[in-house]
């Protein structure tokens, strides 16, 4: 006899554990291969203690008071300690985060703010495109009214773009409603979306080149 | 496989020219139980280094990017396409061999099939390399498996290029499982017959406790019957598919209907040719001529014979129809084709594949060894060239202020080159330490395997 007896089971052990490895690297890719696991959640901690919370949320500012070029450019645009001092030459003047913002001005440099939603450079995307047909910033960046420091909050991926793209009516408002993040649609989001979507002509596109230019 | 056990012996040409089973299971065992073969071990040493080479070549596309070779605009598929094609019609005489043959009864396949499923895999290995670093970006070429990804990004399924990847991976499968379940009974030979431990594990794992017990026998021929009939479709959707990948195509000189049963039939050419080729040199450096004998060879030619003209028949028909047809543009693909920038490939095609070959209606040349040694090398490089032929269509297109005459860089050169290191590698090692020749298989064609046999006392 070549092998043992106890070589009898080998096959059906092999078999078991193939099955269990094959089930085992299936979820580590659905679960940690997703870029829900692995970009939703990222929130680097910035130069200066900027509280989206206070300013956003508590004190009311619109997001485009800040992020000015957004319904203009493809970049809603990070704003120059300029705007900073339009307050901050009056208002808690005494703060050492203001004291960082107040030397970057005086020398001319800017802060050097962390890039929170990256989009790799392949993807073409525009912010004015999107938010001039109704789409919304909470859409996308979640409630930043709430978030002291900016937290992803969706999976910037192909695939969650391409959902929007095939049927936006829920994502859809009245443009008047653009920076309000807290508000939500009465009745059917649909319904509403698709009053808007005629209104603002909105037809989105899901061939390549629409991103892949 | 013994089947048809009741034919007359006397009446049927003998396959085998061996005095007894024994002396069979020794002839081809021999080869896995000699110490070392110096020829193989020169020639494994060059197919190596030619292999390393290979794998360095596509590091270095890797690294620096396709422009290593000579592929672009307007000829964007180049040799790598060329050898593909090329390497994948090699394996079908493989398949059909052991299917083809198998379901009809030819058991002269026996001495030779083997041999042919071995080269069909290992062919097939060195024809994916090619579209898979073809792709440009190698790193990402799951993205033609229809998996479910974060992009929502899916093959498209309306490409023959997307068929063709199932296609061939298909082909391996059943070309892999068919040949290995021939193996089995083989290997259990082997691991009976070994006396050191460590070879009665590594042919006892693969035996896979094989006994021969006529319920061992019951199940394996079963199976060997289903594997036969799954593969034998495979012999003519493989390579219609990859002709699909022209055929399909608006190019001028590709889009004929045509292309599947010609691509068929010059692939089956091209795999005969190799058989030979390779079973010539195995039988002179194993002494196998008392199992592979002239006889088989002859049945062989004869195949070639048969492919060559209907390869030579598609040459004319395809000429035939470009004029017939009206359409100027197919009348100057293949005007051009013939007489154009790439004259000497068109020559070159129809002086190896057409006329050569014509050369095996006369016996003599048949039966004359080196004559069909050397014809069968002919048939490949003329295979190789068909192929050129066909994918260079596209330096003429349809915009003559983007037609470019298409050159190979060296790199193109070394990597076909190094894929015959890739298929000997394997191919020799396939040779040392297995069975080249189905033992039990062949033993059944033997006159001792009839019952009728006057020798009754060799059971």
């Amino acid at each position: 006899m070549v092998f043992p007896k106890w070589t009898n089971r080998v096959p059906a052990i092999l078999v078991a554990s193939l099955g269990v490895l094959a089930c085992f690297v299936v979820f580590a890719f659905w679960y940690w291969g997703s870029p829900k696991h692995y970009v939703v959640g990222y929130q680097p901690v910035q130069p200066v203690a900027y509280s989206h919370k206070l300013h956003a949320g508590q004190l009311g500012l619109d997001c485009r008071y800040c992020h000015f070029n957004v319904e203009r450019g493809r970049h809603a645009g990070v704003p120059p300690t300029d705007v900073c001092m339009n307050c901050h030459t009056l208002v808690k003047t005494s703060s050492p985060e203001i004291q960082k913002i107040r030397e970057a001005h005086e020398q001319g440099v800017p802060i050097k703010w962390v890039r929170v939603h990256k989009l790799p450079d392949f993807a073409y995307f525009d912010h004015s495109a999107h938010v001039n047909k109704g789409v919304s910033c909470v859409v996308c960046h979640g409630r930043v009214d709430q978030m002291d420091e900016v937290r992803v909050v969706a999976p910037l991926s192909m695939g969650w773009c391409l959902e929007c793209h095939r049927n936006p009516a829920p994502n859809i408002r009245d443009k008047k409603l653009i920076t309000n993040l807290a508000w939500k649609p009465e009745g059917d989001p649909a319904e509403l979306g698709k009053q808007f979507m005629d209104k603002y002509n909105v037809h989105p596109r899901t061939d390549c080149s629409t991103c892949h230019r | 496989m013994i089947l048809h056990r009741d034919d007359d012996p006397t009446k049927r040409p003998v396959l085998v020219e061996s005095g007894d089973f024994h002396e069979v299971t020794q002839i081809i065992s021999a080869p896995t139980e000699t110490k070392f073969n110096l020829t193989w071990g020169i020639l494994l040493l060059l197919s190596g280094s030619l292999l390393c080479l290979m794998l360095g070549l596509f590091g270095y596309l890797f690294w620096e990017g396709t422009g290593v070779w000579g592929v672009n605009v307007p000829v964007a598929w180049g040799w790598a396409i060329v050898n593909f094609v090329w390497w994948i019609g090699i394996g079908h005489a493989g398949t059909l061999i052991s299917a083809i043959l198998f379901l009809f009864r030819q058991r002269w396949r026996t001495a030779i099939n083997r041999f042919s499923e071995a080269m069909t895999i290992f062919a097939v290995m060195c024809a994916g390399v090619f579209p898979a670093f073809h792709v440009g970006r190698v790193w990402v070429v799951y993205y033609i498996f229809p998996l479910p990804n974060q992009m929502s990004a899916w093959p498209n399924t309306r490409s023959p290029l997307f068929w063709d990847v199932f296609a061939v991976s298909t082909y391996f499968t059943v070309s892999v499982l068919f040949w290995y379940m021939g193996l089995i009974p083989d290997l259990a030979t082997l691991r009976d017959r070994s006396v050191s431990k460590i070879r009665q594990m590594a042919y006892g794992i693969f035996a896979l406790g094989w006994r021969g017990s006529a319920r061992h026998w019951q199940n394996y021929e079963r199976a060997y019957l289903i594997l036969a009939a799954i593969s034998t479709p495979l012999v003519l959707s493989v390579h219609s598919i990859v002709s699909f990948d022209f055929a399909v195509s608006k190019v001028p000189g590709w889009h004929t209907t045509i292309f599947p049963p010609y691509f068929v039939a010059g692939a089956v050419f091209s795999g005969f040719a190799l058989v030979s080729t390779l079973l010539i040199i195995a039988r002179e450096v194993f002494g196998l001529k008392q199992v592979v004998r002239l006889h088989h060879l002859d049945n062989m030619n004869k195949f070639m014979l048969l492919t060559g003209s209907l390869v030579g028949y598609a040459y004319a028909m395809e000429l035939f129809i470009a004029w017939y047809s009206g359409s100027i543009y197919e009348r100057f693909a293949f005007y051009h084709r013939a007489l154009g920038d790439y004259w000497w490939a068109y020559a070159s095609m129809v002086t190896c594949n057409v006329v050569i070959p014509q050369l095996f209606w006369f016996k003599k040349i048949r039966h004359s060894i080196p004559i069909t040694f050397i014809i069968t090398i002919f048939i490949n490089i003329g295979m190789w060239f068909e192929r050129f032929v066909i994918v260079i269509t596209l330096h003429a297109d349809f915009l003559p202020s983007s037609w470019g005459y298409y050159k190979p860089t060296w790199v193109d050169i070394w990597t076909y080159v190094g894929t015959f290191g890739l298929f000997g590698t394997f191919f020799l090692l396939f040779l040392k330490f297995l069975p080249q020749l189905a033992i039990a298989e062949v033993k059944g064609v033997m006159p001792e395997a009839n019952p009728h046999h006057a020798h009754t006392a060799h059971h």
